[in-house]
């Protein structure tokens, strides 16, 4: 047999990389990368909604794709690059998406943005911008109860470098 | 939920061993099922759990008119691939109109292909009536709310429905799954992969405690061939199906001389429909034809309240990918000049396609396509 983490351990020792600084953690296994990020590492811009993969509420990056949290155990991530919401401003200025999003009155309560800005920034780089069409589709896995969608489509847009609907 | 032992598995042969020694063991890959059914709704208690996501199961590669799957590919990779948007589109189209873009880029091939129903029975320990998930103790959504729930292959053991659309498509072109257990390899199609539930609905397919799906085959279309995925649903993203249909056609001076069809969200298992498949072959593209191939593939449906609508609407919809597929002339909304691959939007119907062999386009335009298709008429092996 190969080298693996045998015994009977239920606990795990890993290392993440979150928003570029390691965090060396020891985690029951049974934990989401959800709860990691928010319970152990403090990082509670990253939501929790439905806590099942519904919502899109707790989209992250995950060496730079969109993924769900909730349904990550963390002992999977070790050593994997993980980016949330808290990582996207640079030298204390907010990402574009971010500055799009305010501009445009991309949200109401707040509670799924950042899971809407996470999503967001994977998709442009996606290159899945082109139309508004397009962006309805490929953002269709964040869901907004407050119904922002046609300010949260405007924002995308805009951050896309494209002015006007199509 | 209860502890369990977390191990991350370096190579196929200790991934195998530590599951298949162990009966307490099960496999981990994107979780996307597996956490949800264990952290969430404590369907699945495994004591050790054996992460397999860093096998070198993840290549999509090309072997003359066959595409090899690893398991581990992700629904996302697979759905970008450049061979399977200019050979497979049925099975891309299949795939965006799956789940979302972060669960699609968690999700492996593997674990689609073994994805547990959504059964709202069997995904709540609270009901105790549930043959899949306690054998012998009953179906609670035979008298339930059933309107997600499977119609061909049903019985009044169960109706849980496999809700993939990938596998549709799958089963229509002869996948064939490659299995790797503790002493040997074995490959099976993927027609004969799943088993229907009978009396023994917590048996699902043949694999045995250890096997581990390391890859399947997928036969490219031949060149000129037309295919389309459609789904029907209660929203126009991010929804399972009420119904669908994945049909492939080679059609020659208006006759259909090759037809594959498999139908999705009326079935235990992803449906083949070999019975639609016989009408079609050889016999004019029309309307009359079209319903006859319905009437054939939706026979003997098991029905509850909640599903009997599904008998006219898996019809209606196998009816509409037929016609779509067959239009003298793509409507005006296919035509309108799409082409790059990402401006394919899932939305229904789709339909491609497979350009000629020694087409340069990444992903022709529908408009485009039909045209070769008509000037090429069909040509290649149909398996």
């Amino acid at each position: 047999m190969s080298e693996t983490t045998r015994g009977a351990s239920t606990e795990v020792d890993l290392t993440l990389r979150v928003n570029g600084s390691a965090r060396r953690l020891r985690i029951d296994s049974r934990t989401t990368l959800l709860d990691a990020l928010r319970d152990r590492l403090e990082l509670t811009g990253t939501k929790k909604g439905c806590d099942q993969g519904a919502c899109g509420a707790c989209t992250i990056l995950v060496d730079g794709k969109r993924v769900l949290s909730c349904l990550t155990l963390a002992a999977q991530c070790d050593g994997r690059e993980v980016t949330t919401i808290e990582g996207l401003s640079r030298d204390g200025g907010l990402h574009p998406v971010q500055e799009a999003f305010i501009r445009h009155d991309g949200f109401q309560c707040g509670y799924c943005t950042p899971g809407q800005i996470m999503s967001a920034v994977a998709l442009l780089a996606e290159g899945r911008a082109g139309s508004d069409e397009e962006i309805r589709e490929f953002m269709s896995g964040n869901i907004c109860r407050c119904g922002a969608y046609p300010n949260i489509v405007a924002a995308i847009r805009e951050a896309a470098g494209r002015d006007a609907g199509v | 939920m209860q502890a369990f032992e977390y191990i991350r598995a370096d190579d196929v042969a200790s991934a195998v061993a530590l599951v298949s020694g162990d009966p307490t063991a099960q496999y981990l890959a994107g979780g996307t099922t597996q956490v949800d059914l264990m952290l969430k709704d404590g369907v699945l208690e495994p004591e050790r759990l054996v992460d397999i996501t860093r096998l070198p199961l993840r290549g999509i590669t090309r072997d003359g008119d066959v595409l090899r799957v690893g398991a581990l590919a992700t629904m996302e990779e697979l759905a970008t691939d450049v061979t399977v948007a200019e050979r497979l589109p049925f099975v891309r189209d299949a795939l965006l109109a799956s789940a979302s873009t972060q669960l699609r880029n968690m999700a492996t091939i593997g674990g689609n292909i073994l994805q547990r129903t959504r059964c709202r029975y069997f995904r709540d320990t609270s009901v105790a009536a549930c043959n899949k998930r306690a054998p012998g103790s009953g179906c609670a959504a035979i008298s339930g709310a059933a309107r997600m729930h499977a119609i061909l292959g049903a019985s009044e053991h169960c109706i849980a429905l496999h809700a993939s659309d990938l596998c549709v498509s799958l089963v229509a072109l002869d996948a064939v799954a490659h299995i790797q257990g503790p002493e040997a390899q074995r490959s099976v199609p993927l027609t004969e992969f799943y088993v229907v539930p009978g009396d023994r609905p917590d048996v699902e397919n043949v694999l045995r405690h250890g096997e581990l799906l390391t890859a399947i085959d997928i036969p490219l279309l031949p060149p000129g061939t037309r295919s389309g995925y459609l789904k029907v649903r209660d929203r126009a993203s991010y929804e399972f199906a009420l119904t669908s249909a994945a049909v492939a056609l080679a059609i020659s001076d208006g006759v259909i001389a090759r037809a594959r069809v498999a139908l999705g969200g009326v079935g235990t298992i992803p449906w083949r429909a070999p019975e639609a498949e016989a009408v079609l072959r050889g016999a004019p593209a029309g309307a009359q034809v079209f319903r006859a191939a319905a009437d054939a593939a939706v026979h003997d449906p098991f029905t509850v309240p909640g599903t009997a609508s599904k008998v006219e609407l898996a019809k209606r919809t196998l009816v509409r990918i037929l016609e779509t597929l067959t239009e003298p002339t793509p409507s005006a909304s296919r035509a309108s000049g799409r082409s790059a691959l990402w401006e394919s939007p899932p939305r229904s119907p789709t339909a491609s396609t497979t350009p000629p062999a020694g087409g340069s386009a990444r992903c022709r335009s529908p408009s485009a396509s039909f045209s070769d298709g008509r000037r090429a008429g069909p040509v290649g092996r149909w398996p």
